[in-house]
């Protein structure tokens, strides 16, 4: 066992110093490598938590919203269906529900209107979410502002802001009264935005939404399951964020796996020759170059993940802020809980190690099996 | 045993000891990101509580990451077509749209 232990350790030193010995070359590789599993690992790290975190925050979003369809589009709702629909078996409670969007046109940012189902501001009163209240530039008792559908204005004294922990969900959100909500947006009395059904029971939650389509044809009804299915598929491996996140990475990782399988340089052709010429087996080289393989290759594995891991939930995810917020003008300010799938670090480390020594190898085991001579002369 | 090596070992510089030693280091490194991320999980619970009682007292449906366009914004209460419907023939153009893609819902 020993001597298999100092023969390993021989071989490894063998292939750190030939390493070595490229040292320009196998740096900028090395700086590559780490980089692509970097962008890899950071884009799992980032989906992961904010998956996790989406489940974990709207376990409790509504059960069941209705929403009305006319020509295709959402519309309002007559607050007359919310009796319709109350007598359906399972449905506990119905409620209208107010929420539209308000542009402001002087700092070019769209906030989420709001009249909150519990505690309602008082007339008169908004409540700002975080990001809302740091883009307006106010504070509690100072007024606000509001153009109205009709032109005129309205002015609203700001009563509270949301704790700045809740931002990933109410960030851009201004909570005012019903009075208010809708001289402001000049939706009339009678109607809503949407329907909130509360259905406990999940097993009638699709019942109940065919029951729904029966009795209001011209609405649709989206499930709490549909919402976590929702933010699953956004970030899951399957959505847009990965496309545009990882495209480049894994091209980028072909390349290099490509790069290397394609062929030794003549100096390694020539090393290789040396070393059958002073008696290594073929199994030997195979074996160095197995090693010089594992060590860039691990190396790179270990740094990357770590630096992603620092840059996700200690940088919060830097990098990627700007593709994340686009054209917002609001956007959350907010820290990930980490979230570290073992399972994932298993596959990232199969899919990035494995694929790079077994290029390392191929190559290597071509040139071993040809006569030392003809190597060291071609 | 050549002097170099010999110096090397000395030393307690040998290669592949050095190798081993910065490849376990990584390794405990790693380990320790999965225990921080246990304790870090434990310690937001609260917290993640309080921002789900928030979603349930408002009745909020949608986390707010995407705020360019109204149809991110609430993705799962957008249509799967709202992208182009905001005017008579109209292309998808925000850049939140590329990242979030249609939602995922049956019927229609």
């Amino acid at each position: 066992m020993g001597a298999w232990v100092e023969r390993q350790r021989s071989i490894l030193d063998f292939a750190l110093s030939s390493l070595l010995r490229r040292a320009e070359r196998n740096i900028a590789l090395l700086a590559v490598y780490t980089a692509v599993v970097f962008l890899l690992a950071s884009t799992m790290f980032l989906l992961t938590a904010l998956r996790r975190e989406a489940a974990l925050v709207l376990a409790d979003a509504p059960d069941v919203v209705v929403q009305r369809l006319v020509a295709g589009r959402m519309d309002l709702v007559p607050v007359s269906y919310a009796d319709r629909l109350r007598g359906l078996h399972g449905v506990r409670h119905v409620r209208p529900r107010l929420w539209g969007y308000h542009y402001d046109a002087t700092r070019k940012a769209t906030f989420t209107l709001m009249v909150p189902m519990e505690t309602t501001p008082k007339e008169g009163m908004v409540v700002l979410g975080g990001a809302a209240a740091r883009l307006k530039g106010t504070a509690v008792g100072r007024h606000l502002p509001f153009q109205t559908h009709d032109g005129s204005t309205r002015s609203l004294t700001v009563a509270w802001i949301l704790s700045s922990e809740s931002e990933l969900v109410s960030a851009d959100l201004l909570l005012l009264s019903e009075a208010d909500f809708r001289a402001i947006t000049g939706i009339p009395a009678g109607s809503a935005t949407d329907l909130v059904l509360g259905v406990p029971s999940e097993r009638e939650r699709g019942t109940v939404a065919a029951k729904i389509a029966r009795e209001l044809p011209d609405t649709r009804s989206v499930l709490r399951e549909d919402v976590l299915r929702t933010y699953d598929a956004v970030f899951g491996w399957r959505g847009g964020m990965v496309t545009v996140l990882l495209a480049g990475a894994l091209f980028a990782f072909v390349i290099l796996t490509w790069d290397r399988a394609s062929g030794l340089s003549a100096e390694e052709r020539r090393e290789i020759g040396i070393l059958k010429a002073v008696g290594w087996e073929t199994s030997d080289i195979i074996l160095l170059q197995t090693w010089e393989g594992a060590a860039v290759s691990l190396t790179a594995f270990l740094a990357g993940t770590l630096l992603a891991y620092a840059h996700v939930f200690f940088a919060s995810a830097t990098l990627f802020a700007r593709v994340m917020k686009g054209w917002s003008a609001l956007y959350p300010d907010f820290r990930l809980v980490p979230a570290v799938d073992p399972y994932q670090v298993a596959t990232l480390m199969v899919l990035t190690v494995l694929p790079y020594a077994a290029a390392t190898v191929l190559p290597t085991w071509r040139a071993a099996t040809v006569d030392p001579d003809a190597v060291m002369r071609s | 045993m050549p002097e170099k090596t010999l110096v090397r070992e000395i030393a307690g510089v040998r290669r592949s000891s050095l190798f081993l030693a910065v490849t376990l280091v990584q390794a405990a490194l790693l380990g320790l990101c999965f225990l921080h991320a246990a304790s870090a999980d434990e310690a937001a619970r609260p917290a993640v509580t309080r921002m789900a009682a928030t979603v349930k007292t408002l009745g909020l449906t949608d986390l707010c990451l995407f705020t360019d366009a109204s149809y991110t914004r609430h993705l799962a209460l957008a249509d799967g077509h709202a992208p182009f419907q905001e005017h008579p023939v109209s292309f998808e153009h925000f850049p939140a749209g590329s990242l979030a893609g249609p939602p995922e819902r049956r019927g229609r």
